[in-house]
């Protein structure tokens, strides 16, 4: 089986976030192995954050803001 | 009130009865979800208006994404079924939550109201009739706002700029200005549309991004760049986007024959007649009142102008000519959207002044059940799965989600909804809630952006705390993105559940925050924007202390004579001192000055200090700042040396006197941009080409044998100004262009002054013998004004005007809640923009004055102080500089070190806090660490 990575994105409420929906309100259609974290702000995003998704198995992480 | 129409408007100020006709939607709103099945089964297309016929529509549709309402409506002009009983019905098939009302009809509303605003807008000018532009009969020629639909991710190319005749790239593309607009012969729209300018720059520069390579050129009269930080972009379009820009009128479009290239000829700046080609002429088209809003004015009855946009005061910038009846955008004459805004916002000030006694007569409160608390409890997880028709449950198996969702952890109830934002089933949530003894509730469905607000209530409805329930969006991230993979977003959906489920077990009760108010405002400053923002708040019933730096109060104004439009300022001026001076809810403090500010929104402390050196304090809910600006005082053109060498306000003085200089001379040259638009100074003054066309009408009104000359960089006499700049040419005055690399000399012979500037009509250098040179001198920011700014945390941009919250979003906002900015303070302005900007502070003021206290969102920084240790990193990133560093005290009352502390009022949320410190000593409520490393552990455990 081929490789299907694994994707955590943290996205801005204000902007990415409000981005992603836009793009389900137009049917875009994309890869299916992102994970979207909603956050505030993407200055919230501790490093532990990435930390943690990188060592339990993420193969790499998006932040949007 | 969408697909309304008013058909009159009978009574007075304070008592109207406006008859609105609502046509029909055949779209019930209320059922409504706006999930796009009946679009995607509608057979009949036709040219989207939104796409400027770039695309095409369904009969039943939603005129953009980002519409409000987001609820589909049928055009009964397109309609198959409408047109013809019994035929198709489609939609009516596809509609899970029959919505669709075919039976739908036309409805008459008889309204209330004591006050009207008209804000009807604008259409862009058609250039179709006029045929010379090739519009409609070379595919290639297309309007700017189909440019702007072909450079638009969600445009009919996604993006892709290309030919709409073969669909090949654009290399070459030509912006040709003043497309119905200063244009008397083709449209008779004589005025200047101010924006066209501007949102072609945006465009060229846009489309050079796109397509790397392409060359943009922009053929032009004048660049009316006159807008905040415009003339900045300009240069920065030049010199790093490479936009190239032509001083030409180019009088037609022709092909060039054999492919669908497009030929422009015309004269370029050393006089030579030239041929280009182009892939694609983009018609920068102007701004005009639509037909429709023509007759609503007649139904108003309100004058218009000559240009057909209504008709104001300088000095009252929305009233119309009816009182009570309001305006307020492009009906009001040709404005950009910042601009549109700060009269929404002045209309809504003048409206509140005129109905200030009615304030609060029709408010309810809602009321809710006691709040249970469920602290000590342990997670009781309800899962509620949305279906939302066939849009999550055409592609995910919800069943099977449902059945997934009964696993996980603490959750004790799941169950599926057709529609869980419906009214039925909110109530059924509730019901279960209190059932099911639930204490904490996942949502899965759409987006929290637009529903999360709704469910809260819900769970406040059940009585349970508003902050206990978390949205998964298996919607608009999964179903909408993946349809064509339904396992793939079965098991995303699952994903996306877990995640929810993993959060909010560790979500808390949270208690909104209630800050308490002054209700009295600050206004500092006492010209004509201070005078009227103050005035305004006074008039809708709050205390305002205005506080004045001189001995007078008046401003610049003092020294002006005559609007563009011609009204007397002195006369106006002294009327707004008077009632200012008379209203027993200003406080005014001539001399004085703030010297000391503490506190935040609501809860202001403004220390004043006069030149006698006492001391006040004021305590004010809200500031607006109004310090206005200063002339500059030129160094340039001999101003020192040669007694006849004045600025445009001496000028002005000069004339009103009679004195025997002006009198007598013969010849008189105006040189414009002093001080303006230059290497560090890059911003128009906006005012000074208005002022000096009329100084010329005026003396050549007197006296025509008078040679005078208006040496100029661009004219920008834009929006009705205009007018002025075509009656000062039809009297004879004459314009002279020149460069900046290329100013005019001026020097003293004899008794007169010679001027030496280069003609780029007739190509070589002239001559003026002038009896008086006037310089129409810059305006410049108060040289203190960052000192104040730093008094109440509010910046002042490159150039040193104050800078705003956002440019079109929050013109008069600062970025600092609770404080305000207004007149030319901003930038320079001319008097009727000033005054509909200091309306504008003052609503913005009133919104927070008129509640006892405000109510904040609870997702805020919160301290731990076990784990703070005062290292003040996050304070330095704060950008709302909510955070302080105070001193920690032991429980014996001793002094143990350093802590920080938060002020929730000014707090947004952000959580840069959160995610700087190294700690774990502050934490955003609601987005917890706990919070987030349990959704990220939760994201990745399948």
């Amino acid at each position: 089986m081929s490789f299907e990575p694994k994707i955590v994105a943290f996205c801005c409420n204000w902007c990415s976030y409000a981005a992603a929906d836009l793009a389900g309100t137009a049917r875009m259609q994309y890869p299916h192995n992102v994970r979207i974290i909603r956050v505030m702000c993407s200055g919230m995003v501790h490093p532990e954050f990435v930390m943690n998704a990188l060592s339990q198995g993420a193969d790499g992480v998006m932040i949007l803001g | 009130m969408t697909l309304s129409e008013v058909a009159a408007i009978t009574g007075s100020a304070g008592d109207f009865t406006v008859t609105v006709k609502e046509s029909p939607r055949y779209v019930d709103v209320n059922k409504c979800i706006a999930c796009g099945a009946c679009a995607e089964k509608c057979p009949k297309k036709v040219a989207s208006e939104y796409d400027a016929a770039t695309g095409k529509r369904k009969a039943i549709y939603v005129k953009y994404a980002q519409a409000v309402p987001l609820k589909y409506q049928i055009d009964p002009n397109s309609c198959i079924r409408l047109k013809k009983p019994g035929a198709c019905g489609f939609c009516e098939t596809a509609c899970d939550a029959g919505a669709i009302n075919f039976n739908d009809t036309e409805k008459i509303h008889e309204i209330n109201v004591g006050a009207v605003v008209l804000a009807p807008g604008f259409e862009a000018y058609d250039p179709t009739s006029a045929g010379v532009w090739g519009y409609g009969t070379f595919p290639n020629v297309i309007t700017s706002l189909q440019l702007e639909r072909y450079l638009s991710a969600s445009g009919p190319t996604e993006g892709h700029l290309v030919r709409p005749s073969d669909g090949k790239p654009v290399n070459k593309v030509a912006f040709l200005q003043c497309i119905g607009s200063r244009d008397e012969n083709l449209c008779g729209n004589g005025y200047c549309s101010s924006v066209c300018c501007m949102y072609a720059i945006k465009e060229a520069v846009i489309a050079k991004d796109h397509v790397p390579g392409l060359a943009a050129s922009i053929f032009y009269m004048d660049m009316r760049t006159h807008g905040k930080e415009f003339d900045q972009y300009m240069v920065r379009a030049k010199e790093n986007s490479g936009v190239r820009f032509i001083r030409c009128r180019v009088n037609g479009v022709e092909t060039d024959g054999n492919s669908d290239d497009l030929r422009l000829s015309y004269v370029n700046e050393a006089g030579r007649q030239v041929e280009e080609f182009y892939d694609l002429v983009v018609l920068s088209v102007g701004l005009q009142t639509p037909k429709h809003v023509l007759e609503l004015a007649h139904q108003a009855d309100i004058k218009l102008t000559a240009s057909n946009f209504a008709a104001t005061s300088d000095f009252a910038p929305v009233q119309t000519s009816r009182q009570g009846i309001f305006t307020c955008g492009a009906f009001a004459g040709p404005k950009d959207i910042p601009q549109s805004v700060v009269e929404g916002s002045a209309a809504a000030a003048a409206v509140a002044d005129l109905l200030a006694p009615a304030r609060f007569q029709l408010t309810t409160e809602a009321s809710f059940p006691m709040e249970k608390d469920v602290s000590g409890d342990k997670p009781r997880i309800g899962v509620f799965v949305c279906h939302c028709g066939s849009n999550i449950a055409g592609v995910v198996d919800v069943a099977a989600v449902e059945e997934y969702a009964a696993t996980l952890p603490d959750v004790v109830y799941v169950e599926r909804n057709l529609f869980s934002c419906s009214q039925d089933t909110q109530e059924m949530i509730s019901k279960r809630i209190q059932e099911q003894n639930l204490n904490r509730i996942v949502i899965a469905a759409c987006t929290p952006r637009t529903h999360e607000p709704l469910f809260r209530e819900t769970l406040k409805a059940a009585g349970l705390n508003e902050y206990l329930v978390e949205m998964a969006n298996i919607r608009n991230h999964n179903s909408w993105v993946h349809s064509a993979e339904p396992k793939a977003a079965t098991s995303k959906a699952n994903d996306l559940i877990r995640m929810a489920v993993a959060k909010v077990a560790y979500s808390n009760s949270l208690r909104p925050i209630s800050v308490p108010i002054y209700q009295k405002g600050l206004v500092i400053g006492g010209g004509v924007a201070g005078m009227t923002a103050a005035l305004n708040m006074a008039e809708q019933g709050f205390e305002v202390h205005l506080v004045e730096r001189s001995a007078i109060l008046g401003g610049n104004a003092l020294h002006l004579k005559h609007t563009w439009s011609g009204e007397y300022i002195p006369t106006a001026v002294a009327k707004l001192v008077d009632k200012v001076v008379l209203h027993d809810k200003v406080i005014i403090h001539k001399e004085f000055a703030v010297t000391a500010v503490e506190g935040f929104v609501g809860n202001f402390k403004s220390t004043i200090t006069g030149k006698d050196g006492s001391k006040k304090i004021i305590e004010h809910g809200a500031g607006i700042v109004a310090t206005g600006a200063e002339a500059y005082i030129p160094t340039e053109y001999n101003y020192d040396s040669i007694a006849r060498v004045v600025t445009s306000v001496q000028f002005d003085k000069l004339y009103e006197l009679n004195e025997v200089h002006v009198k007598k001379a013969k010849n008189f040259v105006f040189i414009q941009c002093v001080g303006s638009r230059e290497t560090g100074k890059m911003y128009c003054s906006k005012v000074c080409c208005t002022h000096s066309v009329q100084s010329a009408i005026a003396l050549k009104k007197e006296n025509p044998d008078r040679n005078i000359y208006i040496l100029y960089r661009d004219m920008r006499t834009y929006g009705q100004r205009e007018n002025l700049y075509r009656e000062a040419r039809k009297l004879g005055v004459i314009f002279i262009n020149y460069e900046l690399h290329g100013k005019p000399n001026v020097h003293e012979d004899g008794q007169q002054i010679d001027v030496e500037v280069w003609d780029h009509v007739l190509h070589r250098p002239l001559n003026l013998k002038a009896d008086m040179v006037i310089l129409a001198t810059a305006i410049r920011p108060m040289g203190d004004a960052s000192k104040l700014g730093n008094l109440y945390k509010v910046p002042v941009d490159g150039d040193g005007f104050f800078q705003e919250a956002h440019a079109k979003l929050r013109p008069v906002d600062f970025s600092t809640d609770g404080m305000f900015v207004a007149g030319m303070a901003h930038y320079p302005k001319p008097i009727e923009e000033s005054v509909a900007q200091a309306l504008a502070a003052s609503a913005r003021a009133v919104t927070l004055l008129s509640k006892k206290e405000v109510s904040l969102d609870a997702i805020k920084a919160t301290v731990d102080e076990t784990h703070c240790d005062g290292c003040a990193l996050c304070v330095d990133v704060c950008p709302y500089h909510a955070i302080t560093l105070v001193d920690k005290k032991a429980a014996d009352g001793s002094k143990a070190g350093k802590v920080i502390l938060v002020n929730k009022a000014q707090c947004k949320g952000c959580g840069l806090c959160q995610g700087t410190c190294p700690k774990r000593g502050v934490y955003v409520a609601g987005f917890t660490m706990e919070q987030v490393n349990a959704q990220v552990r939760a994201a990745l455990a399948a």
